[in-house]
């Protein structure tokens, strides 16, 4: 039954972040990738949502894309687990369907 | 020919992009694989369900009145979010009066489109098999 | 495991397809099949034959052509979709009376159905986009 939610845009562009939440079910997971990074850098509204979120879900962030926006550790939220694009598809193996949130 | 359940997901409006009419062309050609098929339309997606929409002056190709037909492809589980609607100030009345016949039951004709809050939603979007978003 | 991947945004002017071909050659890596790539929408761009990117530059359309070859995979433009862009092989070019074609090697044009059974077919369809 668990969900893998995928969401590829900045919270502050598209309102793809809040509708996930709205959706997401306690046993599914959230994994950020592309733009969708965004919402994990700096003191944000976004990222305090994330970090309400990360009560009921895990939360993934795709490395690389992270990489390429300069977000590090150091600026980022707290309680995010990094995967490369091999744990991308280790993810997408674990849950048994995705949902991209475009 | 296996089953699966078949979840379209519509959040974008029709007109200002071609996702709509795109992911619309899928259901119709998808129908004759006879799946489970599920759309569910949030966000600016609901406008895709709006009547009255006429796109003759913008010169496109107006596809909401193939909408009508989705009951004659047996595509008859169509559920529009309660949030996205009430943000938008829309009811079930600013929508098109989607219907099917049930075979089931001496061909009555009852509703296509369901109101459900997010939380039922995110238990359809839990039964699904395959979730194609556009 | 078997997986689907379904493409809707063209090369370069969004990261969808880069995204994807990411993952589909971590998933190859890992010894998954890849039932089919299948581009819709603007997706079907990625198909170009004729795409001129800067030398120090990555070219989308050749590296999905070479990843395709080498790995025999099925990379499918949506006929529909194409036709409306632009994307064209041999048959689609005389049959519309069009004077030339421009569909890159290892991709083939056909219908949406290709989509329905990509994900039939597969244990995981994933979606990348905008």
């Amino acid at each position: 039954m668990s969900v893998l939610h995928i969401i590829n845009k900045s919270p502050f562009d598209r309102n793809s972040l809040d509708t996930c939440l709205r959706m997401a079910r306690p046993s599914s997971a959230i994994l950020l990738i592309e733009d969708g990074v965004y919402a994990l850098q700096g003191n944000s509204a976004a990222a305090t949502r994330l970090q309400q979120a990360m009560e009921n879900h895990p939360v993934y962030a795709l490395q690389p894309d992270l990489q390429a926006r300069g977000i590090s550790e150091e600026n980022m939220l707290d309680g995010v687990e990094m995967v490369d694009y091999d744990g991308f598809v280790k993810l997408t193996t674990e849950y048994e369907k995705s949902q991209s949130w475009l | 020919m296996a089953t699966k359940k078949f979840l379209y997901v519509n959040r974008k409006p029709p007109h200002g992009s071609i996702y709509a009419l795109e992911s619309l062309e899928v259901v119709l050609i998808g129908a004759a694989f006879e799946q489970d098929v599920t759309l569910a339309f949030i966000d600016d997606g609901v406008y895709q369900l709006l009547q009255n929409q006429d796109s003759s002056a913008i010169g496109t190709k107006n596809f909401a009145p193939t909408f009508r037909a989705l009951g004659d492809y047996d595509v008859n589980k169509i559920y529009v979010e309660r949030e996205s609607l009430e943000l938008r100030g829309l009811s079930k009345e600013d929508l098109m009066p989607l219907t099917w016949e049930d075979e089931d039951e001496d061909w009555a004709e009852k509703d296509s489109i369901h109101i459900v809050s997010s939380a039922e939603l995110a238990e359809i979007i839990e039964q699904q098999d395959v979730l194609l978003n556009f | 495991m078997k997986f689907s991947i379904l493409i809707n945004e063209g090369p370069y002017t969004h990261q969808a397809s880069d995204s994807a071909y990411h993952f589909t050659a971590a998933a190859l890596r890992a010894d998954h099949e890849i039932v089919r790539v299948f581009f819709y929408h603007d997706g079907v761009y990625n198909g170009t034959r004729l795409s001129v990117p800067p030398q120090d530059d990555r070219n989308v359309s050749e590296r999905w052509s070479a990843l395709g070859q080498e790995h025999s995979l099925d990379l499918i433009l949506c006929v529909a979709a194409a036709q409306r862009r632009g994307i064209l092989d041999e048959d689609e070019a005389r049959r519309a009376g069009k004077d030339s074609n421009n569909i890159a090697p290892g991709f083939e044009i056909s219908g949406l159905g290709q989509l329905i059974d990509a994900g039939i077919q597969a244990d995981r369809l994933i979606v990348f986009g905008d």
